[in-house]
């Protein structure tokens, strides 16, 4: 029996999907709150350039902090860093992880993944990547300090955080492909009896896609990573052009190798891996929508087939990323088209969603608030995106904080906001208990506000030249004038955004003091998680579940009830 | 790993086909490993190609002293050894124990006599003051080739251990044993079919 499982089998190597999918979750909001934390750190140097920072500067260190002032290097590691650890450690462990990992297997009524021990190791390699990747901002250089994206030359000749960070990416790689597998076999071998493929909740759709992308999209990063490395250690020059000069001095590369080529490697992944932050997003939203709508999802099919094509035409976007490295016009042009394609599944998807409020008794929960605010942030994040598309617009715009600010509203109050109602939505099955509706809004109004607050003043700065990547946030250029001011507000509303999480830390421990009253199915729901007791147990349903009909059976005119379950016979 | 406390949670279709899917998910799994892998060699020979392209000369791998007679008889032993893994999983399937392991241990064997000559190339490469760092022609050589290594290295383990440890699980289900020989043979063909790429690209182009 499961119970009898020593506690380390039960809760640290546990080979059970709701266990892994936990530790996925808390893994990666703890990876989450120091990608923040080492953001705000910077947005102390923007605001106040130069300025001596209160306490936290003189416990950072000399080499960072000399005298309580970042180093432009420090500034760098910080971006890098922040950027890394948002995308690999934070967003897409939580998004994917977690709630692939605790969500998918009960929605299609599965008693666990398909290969519960591989589910355990891929866990367990992602923590080693995450533990690589935070030990390497302790080397004396420091981490990784070229950007997330680590072009070469530069990233070839940093410290040696670069070396960690790579090695660091190759194991979460490794970590990705487990988990892809598994989740594809998942979902086309464990269904349960009578759930089609067109009865499946969107969500499982959304991570069936994803897991597409990761598995396919990941092994080119892996092969440029290793290029990397060996540029690194064994003196190749697979990134070093010929003529390379360093400090004055002639370099003695062998050379030939292209820069251009990391960059095509690296947006084959790094593009798809924009749909993998925004489809499982996509996905909770519709979860949460319909339910909390009482009407079937406007258009399921459509946005099936929508997200299927979105996947598809991922793979052939990425270099509208390299307008800028003369690629040529022919390929500008091609790439250019295929963005604009591109960009109507999304909002088909987007349309769908927002059309199934209409006609809906809105039940305006706090999971709903949040999946509501991601409708339009999200179409703020994609709407910013087309100017950056079109080749003849992204010459102006390219590298300056209004390419910041439009993916950071696909990502933050976009994706962010959707895991926030995925956790204030499917938390009553994970523990039990609900949560707190009043803290609930309390989290949400203020990191609506906050959120706005921090990206909206970047779409002007940018839409104004100032460029990205400052480490003194521009100051000391003339064209920047108009526009600087707003790094405040940009940093108050950070500091103000950290505030505004207190509601949900809070919330998130004090509910796990409530009592166990949630019940099987508290939210009146029609998918197959909600068939399942409340904590679900190892094996997850008393007796295997057999369904009848299509995910979103709400209000249907021949069923009394306002909700037709999936599991509830005809 | 003891696959016996795993006990009450049976997950389905580990050793049977689902019906309308037509796959059991050890197969389903490693195809789809396979579309990972061919990703990462696909990504690196692209890596090849648009360096090979972007140069103004390029050398040939007799220019290096790269042996076409060593790695023709490389490419025969993995060809053997994929004969013979599919030999060790039918005799796995008649339950002739003995024969498989013969099948299995020839398939190892020939695993580390690629491996050796692997070994002796690369050796009389450094010899010659010859590096991944002398020009991007070796650099994607020792870097492609190193790469294949390592898989053939896995692929060992795998055998390895379904040579001696994993055999056990023969006994308590031994569709679940077969399914796992047919995986690693599948994995087995696909680090073949690789090789054979490199030997092409390497050697004669």
């Amino acid at each position: 029996m499961a119970d009898e499982l020593p506690f380390w089998r039960r809760y640290v190597f546990s080979v059970d999907h709701k266990v892994i999918g936990i530790q996925y979750a808390i893994t990666g909001l703890v990876f989450l709150f120091i990608g923040f934390c080492l953001m705000m750190l910077m947005r102390w140097n923007l605001a106040f350039p130069g300025e001596v920072l209160p306490i936290l500067g003189n416990l950072l260190g000399e080499s960072r902090m000399p005298d309580g002032r970042m180093s432009p290097d420090f500034y760098n590691q910080l971006g890098a860093m922040h950027g890394t650890i948002m995308v690999f450690l934070g967003v897409v462990p939580l998004a994917v992880g977690g709630f692939g990992n605790f969500v998918v297997p009960l929605q299609i009524g599965a008693p666990d993944m398909a290969f519960p021990r591989m589910n355990m190791l891929s866990y367990w390699t992602y923590f080693l990547g995450g533990v690589i990747m935070f030990v390497s901002c302790f080397l004396p250089d420091g981490p990784a300090q070229s950007g997330w994206t680590s072009y070469p030359p530069l990233a070839v000749i940093a410290p040696d955080g670069q070396t960690w960070w790579l090695v660091g990416l190759l194991v979460l790689i490794l970590s990705s492909l487990l988990g892809s597998v598994n989740f594809i076999t998942t979902i086309i071998q464990l269904r349960a009896e009578g759930l089609t493929f067109f009865r499946l909740p969107f969500f499982v759709w959304s991570q069936l896609v994803t897991s597409f992308l990761l598995l396919l999209a990941f092994p080119p990063l892996q092969a440029a990573s290793i290029f990397q490395l060996m540029d690194r250690l064994a003196g190749t020059s697979f990134f070093m052009p010929d003529g390379l000069i360093f400090s004055g001095e002639m370099s003695t590369l062998a050379g030939g190798g292209s820069p251009i080529l990391w960059q095509h490697l690296f947006w084959f992944l790094a593009h798809p891996e924009v749909y993998v932050l925004v489809l499982p997003a996509m996905g909770i939203v519709a979860e949460v929508i319909a339910n909390n709508t009482r009407k079937p999802l406007w258009g399921y099919r459509s946005m099936v087939y929508a997200s299927i094509f979105l996947g598809f035409m991922s793979f052939l976007v990425w270099a509208h990323h390299m307008y800028f490295t003369g690629m040529g016009t022919a390929m500008s042009a091609f790439f250019q088209v295929t963005t604009m394609i591109i960009s109507i599944p999304s909002m088909i998807i987007l349309t769908a969603l927002l059309l199934s409020l209409w006609g809906g008794s809105i039940r305006f929960t706090t999971p709903m608030l949040f999946a509501l605010a991601f409708l339009p942030m999200f179409g703020v994040g994609g709407l910013t995106g087309l100017p950056l598309g079109l080749t003849a617009s992204d010459i102006f715009l390219h590298d300056t904080y209004y390419v910041i600010g439009h993916f950071h509203y696909v990502v933050a109050p976009g994706t962010l906001f959707a895991l926030f109602a995925g956790i204030y939505h499917w938390y009553p099955k994970a523990t039990g208990r609900r949560m707190d509706e009043r803290l609930g809004k309390w989290h949400f109004w203020p990191s609506l506000l906050f959120m706005n607050g921090i990206f909206f003043p970047m779409l002007i700065q940018g839409l104004a030249g100032m460029q990205r990547r400052l480490y003194d946030g521009g100051a000391v250029y003339g064209y920047t004038q108009e526009v600087i001011h707003w790094h405040k507000v940009i940093s108050f509303s950070a500091w103000g955004l950290a505030i505004a999480q207190i509601p949900f830390v809070l919330n998130f421990f004090l509910s796990l003091r409530r009592p166990k009253d949630a019940g099987d199915n508290p939210w009146q729901a029609t998918t197959l998680e909600w068939a399942a007791p409340s904590p679900p147990p190892h094996g997850n349903f008393p007796v295997a579940p057999v369904v009848h009909r299509g995910p979103y059976e709400y209000s249907h005119p021949d069923h009394s009830a306002d909700h037709w379950p999936q599991w509830v016979r005809p | 790993m003891g696959s016996a406390v795993m006990s009450e949670t049976v997950i389905p279709y580990t050793a049977d086909e689902r019906p309308d899917t037509g796959f059991d998910n050890v197969h389903l799994g490693l195809w789809l490993f396979l579309a990972s892998e061919v990703m990462l060699f696909g990504a690196l020979l692209s890596g090849y190609i648009l360096l090979r392209f972007g140069s103004a000369e390029w050398p040939r791998g007799a220019d290096y002293g790269l042996s076409v007679s060593l790695a023709t008889v490389n490419t025969l032993i993995l060809l053997v050894s994929s004969v013979t893994i599919v030999l060790a999983r039918k005799a796995l399937e008649r339950g002739a124990l003995e024969r498989f392991r013969l099948h299995m241990g020839v398939t190892i064997l020939a695993g580390l006599g690629f491996l050796a000559i692997k070994g002796f190339e690369y050796w009389s490469k450094f010899d010659q003051q010859l590096y991944p760092s002398t020009d991007n022609f070796l650099a994607l050589y020792f870097t492609l080739t190193g790469i294949h290594v390592l898989h053939v290295v896995g692929g060992l383990a795998v055998h390895g251990y379904l040579w001696g440890p994993g055999l056990a699980l023969w006994h308590a289900r031994p569709r679940q044993c077969v399914n796992r020989v047919a995986a690693a043979g599948l994995y087995w063909h696909f680090v073949d079919l690789v090789w054979i790429v490199l030997f092409v690209v390497f050697y004669w182009l």
